[in-house]
């Protein structure tokens, strides 16, 4: 009884009322006591520190015997969600519906990055796997001291544990630990973010031993999109908010100098929210708080425009210092081959700046109340929000609470993070919980952009019409100018126009590929902003950030070698790639595709509809793709319908193949609409593309009519991700197939109809 | 400045003060605390916001509140439910259309108005219909299946 009394977490009382059946399913072979031990040894009733190496951060098991999984991502409409509850399911051996997977809320969840650089699976799908399993041991260890068998004479169905040969001992994880917490020390990394990864003792489960894993189950968030019954971020509201709005200048780089209240004095509760360069209204009612921001009268300091023309932008690059230089792969010696070549193709290829063009403009709620701040947002990095609201508020971190909700469409580092601090900047100033909405011309003229670039390849050829040399590089903005989060003030557009400096870093990317050539050279180079400040045309992360520019130039120039040297394009890949996966999905893709040997361009088609055929690969952190496009285009009006895809695909361990098929036709309309149609327009003084006029996406009469998946499942292989790697070699894929169809090489993305009749004339 | 309307919606009345200019997007969002339709962009472009308006798809983003008069106003949660959804709604779970599931209201709503004018739509019919509509994600290819499945159910 002393033991029980030390323990101020159970009662006998409470462990009789939470567990009155154990007593009756297992007899006398369990006392109380021996429950009440075990239970000290392995759990507690107050959940430990929401740290990394605590089991309690990942895993809990339910009063009811549902399974909670904390997960410090979040699934931006992939079904990661699913996902990871069948791989938690299965290591823990209990039934998927009764996993709920709670994902990156920061008062439960660790920091595993967000929505991040596709490592849902690969990365935080291993941790929660790691976590499973280690759950699933510590509860088997625990049943062995109860039922007094031995652990590996012990097998766990739905989630009860029993003697394999002797079905009347057993207990239930509810029964053991069922709304207690996990009291186990994980041997974490030290690492937050992606990398994060904490294991236990325990070894995970063989892949012939999955159950669930690999089968096509559903999402449930799917029935309540459709119903009018979940709640977006948008749609979240708390007693006294009011609605907020923020002002841009009509030139970047201004900053407010005169603001005129009065001109909003009509408007009901409008009021002024100016500090330094950043400027913002909020009245109760929504409209109210539109027509304040409209209305609102401002002079602005006069600033020369930042930028350049945009007919000059590539030029821009082409001329500008480079600010870094990085060469990340090099073999043999480059300089010399080329010297020596009998032959050298170059060619070089244009990229313009992309947005994320989200379907809503971004939205967050902030709420303080006696010093707890409450933020809700779309962000797909809720614990770098946490940080960031923290630095913005000068509050302590623990005190901002961030819950993340669906936002309006995610691909990276939009709008989301900038509108929370925007949203809390809001909040701190007017005393009252603000909901803040961006406008449209917001969420497209605003949002952080992918990086606009140029890409020069060249190889050398002998006089037997073999590569001897291949030195590619790309010369560009950086694709962080802020970085993938609003983790930092300087980072954020609040922060910016309250007067942190923007600290641009330096990344870029070469192509990723197993083309074994004797010598060759992969580099990068980034040159700096338009602007040092709050900036329209600042860049970070979107979809396979520098991906899909890197690969449509690599892609496109390997067929244009193949062409050079009368090759097949498919055969020509295959006479120099060495990584045998690689090679598979290529294979596939060809096969699928019905692939037809012979070089391009096709010489057999006349008038204006010509049909044309095009092959691009690439990797991505483990994942391979390889995509066949097949293409019409209409000669008199530069028009191309991307009409069917092929597409191989790699990621090792299929989880969910359904889930999966889903994730890459998303891929593949999204790069279509990229590669056809996306690019940020500006004049000297903005961007110009602020909606969906002038920021056209493709529509459903120009989505590709078939898009055939051929899964590559490697259960053996560790999964490796699927949100991003099938985008990257879309736009090649096009390009190498409107060069099969006409003979002609479309070098600058997108193929605009304008773009493309010109081509052709 | 504010003044007051009633609007139907899904069948039940509602009084509402407000700006005659503003939206109905706002009223039904807002004042009447449905989530259903959603602000995209307020330009009419995307159809995110759309509503029946005595069975025609609108535009919420850009109807202001003093048009609508008497017109009933319909939206998703008054197309269907769970218990009894509309073959479209039926079709989307079937097919798991939405990724992020933002812009799904516009393409059921106004699929729904174009499905009961139009039996057994050709394809392109289809598309035709639905080509004023935003979709990010890029799940045109599901919508295309579901919006034929559905179709097919209420042939």
């Amino acid at each position: 009884m002393t033991k029980l009394e030390q323990t101020s977490a159970f009662t006998r009382r409470s462990m009789l009322l939470g567990s009155g059946a154990l007593v009756v399913s297992i007899g006398a072979a369990v006392s109380l006591d021996t429950l009440l031990s075990m239970q000290q040894a392995f759990a507690q009733g107050a959940r430990p520190p929401l740290t990394p190496d605590q089991l309690s951060s990942y895993i809990a098991v339910n009063a009811d015997g549902t399974v909670s999984a904390y997960f410090g991502k979040m699934d931006m409409g992939h079904g990661l969600g699913v996902a990871i509850g069948q791989i938690v399911a299965d290591e823990l051996d209990v039934p998927f519906k009764s996993v709920k997977v709670v994902m990156a809320d920061t008062a439960v969840t660790v920091n595993q990055g967000g929505a991040s650089g596709s490592t849902g699976i690969q990365m935080g799908g291993k941790q929660l796997r790691m976590a499973a399993a280690e759950a699933r041991r510590t509860l088997v260890e625990m049943a062995a001291g109860l039922l007094s068998v031995p652990a590996d004479k012990l097998t766990v169905t739905d989630g009860m544990v029993s003697a394999s040969d002797d079905k009347s001992k057993r207990i239930s994880y509810a029964q053991m630990i069922g709304g207690k917490y996990f009291n186990i020390q994980l041997d974490w990394n030290k690492q937050y973010g992606n990398t994060l990864y904490a294991p236990g003792k325990a070894q995970p489960k063989k892949p012939s031993e999955h159950r669930i894993v690999g089968q096509p189950i559903k999402r449930e968030d799917v029935a309540p999109k459709v119903f009018a019954q979940e709640n977006f971020v948008t749609d979240i509201t708390v007693p006294g908010m009011v609605h907020g709005r923020v002002l841009r200048p009509a030139v970047a780089g201004a900053v407010p100098t005169k603001v005129d209240e009065s001109s909003i004095k009509d408007i009901p509760g409008a009021k002024v929210v100016w500090d330094k360069g950043f400027l913002g209204v909020v009245a109760d009612k929504e409209w109210d708080a539109i027509q304040a921001a409209q209305k609102l009268k401002v002079e602005w300091s006069q600033v020369d425009a930042p930028f350049p023309e945009q007919a000059s932008l590539y030029d821009h690059i082409r001329k500008a210092s480079v600010r870094k230089r990085s060469v990340d792969k090099e073999n043999g010696n480059v300089d010399d081959a080329f010297k020596n070549a009998a032959k050298v193709i170059e060619a070089e290829y244009e990229w313009p700046f992309q947005s994320h063009a989200s379907m809503g403009p971004a939205c967050a709620l902030v709420e303080i109340k006696d010093g707890q701040v409450t933020c809700w947002s779309g962000t797909q990095k809720s614990h770098f929000v946490q940080e960031g609201l923290a630095l913005t508020l000068d509050v302590p971190l623990d005190k901002v609470h961030v819950i993340w909700a669906m936002g309006p469409g995610s691909y990276g580092r939009n709008d989301a993070d900038d509108c929370a601090m925007d949203a809390a900047v809001l909040t701190k100033a007017v005393g009252k919980p603000v909901r803040l909405q961006y406008m449209r011309e917001q969420g497209t003229g605003w949002d952080p952009k992918g990086p606009a670039s140029i890409h020069k390849a060249r190889a050398a050829i002998d006089t037997a019409g073999k590569v001897t040399a291949y030195e590619f590089t790309s010369k560009g903005f950086s694709r962080v100018d802020v970085n993938t989060n609003g983790g930092k003030p300087h980072d954020t557009l609040s922060g910016q126009t309250l007067g942190v400096a923007l600290k641009s870093g330096d990344g870029f990317g070469v192509p990723a590929e197993s083309y074994a050539f004797d010598n060759k050279r992969l580099a990068w180079e980034t040159i700096p902003p338009l602007l040092d400040r709050s900036s329209p045309l600042r860049t970070s992360h979107l979809r396979d950030p520098v991906g899909p520019q890197i690969h449509f130039a690599s892609e496109s120039f390997i067929d244009e070698v193949a062409a050079a040297v009368n090759a097949d394009p498919i055969e020509f890949r295959l006479r120099h790639i060495k990584e045998p996966r690689d090679i598979a999905v290529i294979k596939a893709a060809a096969e699928a595709a019905k692939w037809e040997t012979r070089a391009s361009p096709r010489r057999d088609q006349s008038g204006n509809k010509v049909s044309g055929r095009g092959i691009a690969y690439a990797q991505r952190n483990g994942t391979r793709v390889a995509i066949v496009a097949e293409v019409d285009i209409d000669r008199s009006t530069g028009k191309i319908w991307a009409r069917k895809f092929t597409v191989a695909h790699d990621c090792g361990q299929i989880i969910n193949p359904d889930g999966l098929v889903k994730c890459i036709e998303g891929n593949i309309v999204q790069g279509v609409s990229r590669t056809l149609w996306e690019e940020v327009t500006f004049d000297r003084k903005a961007v110009t593309s602020v909606d969906w006029i002038t920021y056209p996406i493709l529509d459903i009469t120009e989505t590709p009519g078939e898009v055939n998946v051929v899964l590559i499942n490697h259960p053996d292989i560790a999964p490796s991700g699927a949100g991003e790697p099938s985008i990257r070699p879309v736009a090649a894929a096009i390009a190498n197939a409107i060069f099969d169809a006409t003979g002609v090489r479309i070098r600058r993305v997108p193929f605009s109809p304008d773009r493309v009749k010109s081509a052709l004339s | 400045m504010t003044q007051r309307f009633t609007i139907t919606v899904n069948g039940k009345s509602h009084t509402v003060n407000a700006d005659p200019d503003m939206p109905l997007l706002y009223a039904l969002r807002n004042d009447l605390g449905l989530n259903n339709p959603h602000f995209g962009c307020g330009l009419a472009q995307c159809g995110a916001c759309t509503v029946h308006l005595d069975g025609q798809p609108i535009r919420s983003c850009i109807t202001a509140i003093s048009t609508i008069g008497d017109a009933k106003i319909t939206t998703l949660a008054g197309l269907g439910t769970p218990e009894k959804p509309h073959p479209l709604q039926t079709a989307y779970v079937e097919e798991q259309v939405p990724q992020c599931g933002y812009c799904i209201n516009g393409w059921l709503m106004t699929a729904a108005a174009f499905l009961r004018d139009k039996k057994n739509p050709s394809e392109a019919e289809i598309k035709d219909a639905l080509s004023g509509l935003k979709c990010r994600c890029g799940t045109h290819i599901s919508i295309l299946k579901a919006v034929k499945r559905a179709a097919t159910m209420m042939g």
